[in-house]
């Protein structure tokens, strides 16, 4: 027994390897190294990274740069919810505030063109999570996520809460309705 | 010294100190407690969760999953691993334990902490979930049991480290503390860390919550909470990997294949795994792409190659343990030939093998910068973690007891048939369990949701159907784990308060005994090798090594081509 025992050896560490043991540590550090130099090629090669640019903000100055973009933008009003349905110029800095228990404005993007997608919440934490395409973030009051997107899918999107917020949560939804380009 | 505290038993040849005893006791059958409720809470979260039966309305739904999560993660575990640091120091050192009466009021801390907490979690002003993520406030109870709680587990640390003080300057043992022991003295350095963390950013909380502190900035308070959260479930990590050492000296007599390898891999924990904290702030604003990769590989996955080692040592140990026994047909007759019917042995195996091909891999995927980008606060997360802590540590604690039932307890196991299936029972249910949910939530199905079909939004969204029938999956097993969890504490509640009584006698008043070496490896002309195949001492092991690797990499570049179909963004 003796991994419950002392070791036999007063001097342990001099007892020499076992040839499994050589060459299974040496697979697992080749791949251990591989899978960490994985990421920054993938942010120089690939195509889906964050850039982590992100502001400090409050409440007021978000919803105060919302509220200007809703003004200028808004296309239609959704039937259901009566929000607003934003559709902002390709390139443009477009807000997305999150609150108890909504997603606010609506966007219409087109498929094709990138966005700066700003987005905050208003009071407790929320999960940006947007379906069915798959992407998630974590959206924190006082801090402002800036997200570039570019939709290369022209399906409906919803935006769904994916972290707990309370009662309401399993309720917020949003949506990015997505238009074919070249219009 | 008085030896009038000391017995010895005589199966095992373990020699318990009367004090350490009955902690060890109290604090396992507090586990057990714990864990019984916990399963309740289980059984409703998942009844809930499975979409045919939508058991549970939104409110409680929110309360129970917050209270399933407390007191798995934290109570159950934290408890039940004091005891094994009691073990470790005390039974196996051979040693007297530190300061009992601090130790018992460790205990009796810990006690007030989980009464505090659940009180708080019962009234329904504190369904905040574990995390507690600020601002969203909870009754200040919540935070004040976790704050006691978390004191009366660091005095359990200090009496364990008490303990090896004591034991190197009374000689109780010679040479170096057994692997074992080191094993756990990494969990509770860990354990130290996290509790420390824990205070550094909960007691903080609490006097928000009284109104005592204005602001929590919600980034700062999830990177330390994370430092306690993830760091807590390091603490698992140690601790189970001790016992599969553990479980592989008392079942085949194995001995590490080399003490400094399986060291060096426990000091890769110690060194890197509290960089964990940022596998939870991947996607958060705020915080730079070379802080987020360099803390989620725990510096270039030095901590991953640590449990890759563990991984092959553990059953390596076991096969060439088994080999010297004569079992030497092809390259698994050791494994074949092993005890499967014994719950010890194939619980402590079920644990290795679903931490390391569920848990380990998932979580080093979705541990990756930009894979978490698709599975952040899915369904993923809570599939992988139950996979790490419910198969691996759980599971490998159930082992433990079904070994301590006759040594600590001193009681004959009752329904030793329905033990036997017990672990396939709840070690298959919950494989099941965490794949499905994995699945689910590369669908996109959200953790913490009371409702994917969005029957109270305005707006609407459907998933796949597929997504239900995973989630009906989740469902059934999830029911078949929580059987094989009831079963667990139906026969180790019978056994240690009903079960007779163990044939052979353990009477205090032995004169302690000095733990000697190991004796040294009688070693095989041709060395170790000449049992195995290819040079190698345990070569069935390398080959299930060798699957596992293929396993792992296939996995990762399927994430990695899934990721590339997503929106490009930067």
């Amino acid at each position: 027994m003796s991994a419950i025992e002392p070791p036999s050896e007063i001097v342990w560490w001099k007892q020499p390897l076992d040839r499994v043991e050589g060459t299974w540590i040496t697979m697992a550090l080749v791949w251990s190294l591989f899978m960490f130099f994985m990421m920054p090629f993938w942010h120089v090669y690939g195509k889906q990274n964050l850039s982590n640019e992100a502001y400090r903000t409050t409440p007021q100055a978000f919803m105060a740069k919302t509220q200007a973009m809703v003004d200028e933008y808004t296309v239609r009003k959704d039937p259901s919810t009566q929000f607003p349905v934003v559709r902002p110029p390709p390139g443009s800095d477009v807000y997305l505030v999150g609150r108890l228990w909504q997603w606010w404005p609506l966007l219409e993007f087109e498929k094709g063109q990138t966005y700066r997608l700003h987005i905050s919440s208003m009071d407790w934490q929320h999960g940006f999570s947007l379906q069915p395409v798959n992407i998630n973030t974590q959206i924190l009051p006082g801090y402002e996520m800036v997200l570039t997107v570019t939709p290369d899918t022209a399906d409906e999107q919803t935006i769904i809460c994916n972290e707990f917020c309370g009662l309401g949560h399993h309720a917020m939804l949003g949506k990015i309705f997505i238009t074919e380009g070249g219009q | 010294m008085s030896s009038d505290k000391f017995r010895i038993c005589p199966e095992s040849g373990l020699q318990f100190h009367k004090p350490s005893e009955w902690l060890m006791r109290s604090h396992a059958v507090f586990a057990v407690v714990i864990l019984l409720f916990g399963g309740i809470t289980a059984l409703l979260v998942t009844l809930t969760r499975w979409p045919a039966v939508h058991y549970l309305p939104a409110d409680r739904f929110y309360q129970m999953l917050t209270s399933h999560g407390v007191n798995m993660l934290i109570f159950w575990i934290i408890t039940f691993e004091i005891a094994v640091l009691y073990f470790c120091s005390s039974t196996l050192l051979r040693c007297r334990l530190a300061t009992p009466r601090i130790a018992w009021l460790g205990f009796a801390l810990m006690l007030i902490g989980v009464i505090v907490n659940n009180l708080a979690v019962a009234s329904g002003d504190a369904s905040v979930m574990m995390t507690s993520y600020v601002p969203m406030p909870a009754n200040p109870n919540f935070y004040l049991g976790l704050i006691i709680f978390a004191v009366g587990a660091l005095l359990g640390c200090f009496v364990f480290l008490g303990t090896l003080v004591i034991a190197k300057e009374e000689k109780t043992y010679e040479g170096s503390i057994p692997l074992v022991t080191f094993g756990a003295l990494t969990a509770c350095i860990i354990a130290v860390f996290t509790i420390a963390s824990g205070a550094i950013i909960l007691i903080p909380t609490y006097l928000w919550s009284i109104g005592y502190i204005e602001n929590i900035d919600a980034a700062m308070y999830r990177l330390v909470w994370w430092a306690l959260g993830h760091a807590s479930q390091q603490v698992n990590v140690a601790a189970h990997v001790a016992i599969w050492y553990a479980i592989a000296a008392i079942v085949f007599g194995a001995r590490p294949l080399s003490e400094k390898v399986s060291r060096t891999a426990f000091f890769l924990y110690i060194a890197f795994l509290q960089l964990a904290s940022a596998h939870h702030l991947l996607v958060d604003p705020g915080l730079s792409s070379e802080w987020k990769i360099f803390n989620t590989s725990y510096a270039m996955y030095l901590a991953v190659l640590a449990s890759m080692v563990h991984g092959l040592t553990v059953p390596g140990s076991i096969e060439v343990a088994q080999r010297a026994k004569g079992y030497t047909k092809g390259l698994f007759e050791w494994l074949r030939k092993a005890p499967w019917g014994n719950p010890v042995f194939s619980g402590m195996f079920i644990s290795l093998i679903g931490f390391g091909f569920i848990g380990g891999i998932s979580g080093v995927v979705m541990g990756t910068e930009q894979i978490n980008i698709i599975i952040h606060n899915t369904i993923y997360v809570p599939g992988h973690f139950h996979a790490t802590v419910v198969i691996g540590t759980t599971l490998a604690f159930m082992a433990m007891t079904y070994f301590l039932i006759p040594v600590l307890f001193r009681r004959q196991l009752v329904m030793p048939w329905l033990a036997k299936w017990q672990p396939y029972l709840f070690g298959g249910g919950m494989a099941v369990f965490t794949l499905a949910m994995m699945g689910a939530g590369t669908l996109g199905v959200e953790r913490r949701h009371w409702d994917m079909a969005f029957t109270n939004s305005a707006l609407a969204f459907d998933y796949p159907a597929s997504a239900f029938t995973m989630m009906g999956v989740v469902g059934i097993a999830g029911v078949a784990a929580i059987l094989g969890g009831a079963i667990f504490i139906l026969v180790t509640v019978l056994s240690v308060f009903f079960g007779k009584p163990v044939e052979s006698t353990s009477a205090y008043g032995v004169a302690p005994t000095t733990l000697k070496r190991a004796t040294p490896i009688v070693v095989p002309d041709g060395g170790h090798a000449a049992t195995g195949k290819w040079g190698f001492a345990a070569p069935g092991t390398f080959l299930l090594a060798i699957f596992f690797l293929a396993i792992f990499v296939f996995y990762y570049a399927v994430n990695w081509k899934y990721l590339a179909s997503v929106w490009p963004m930067s």
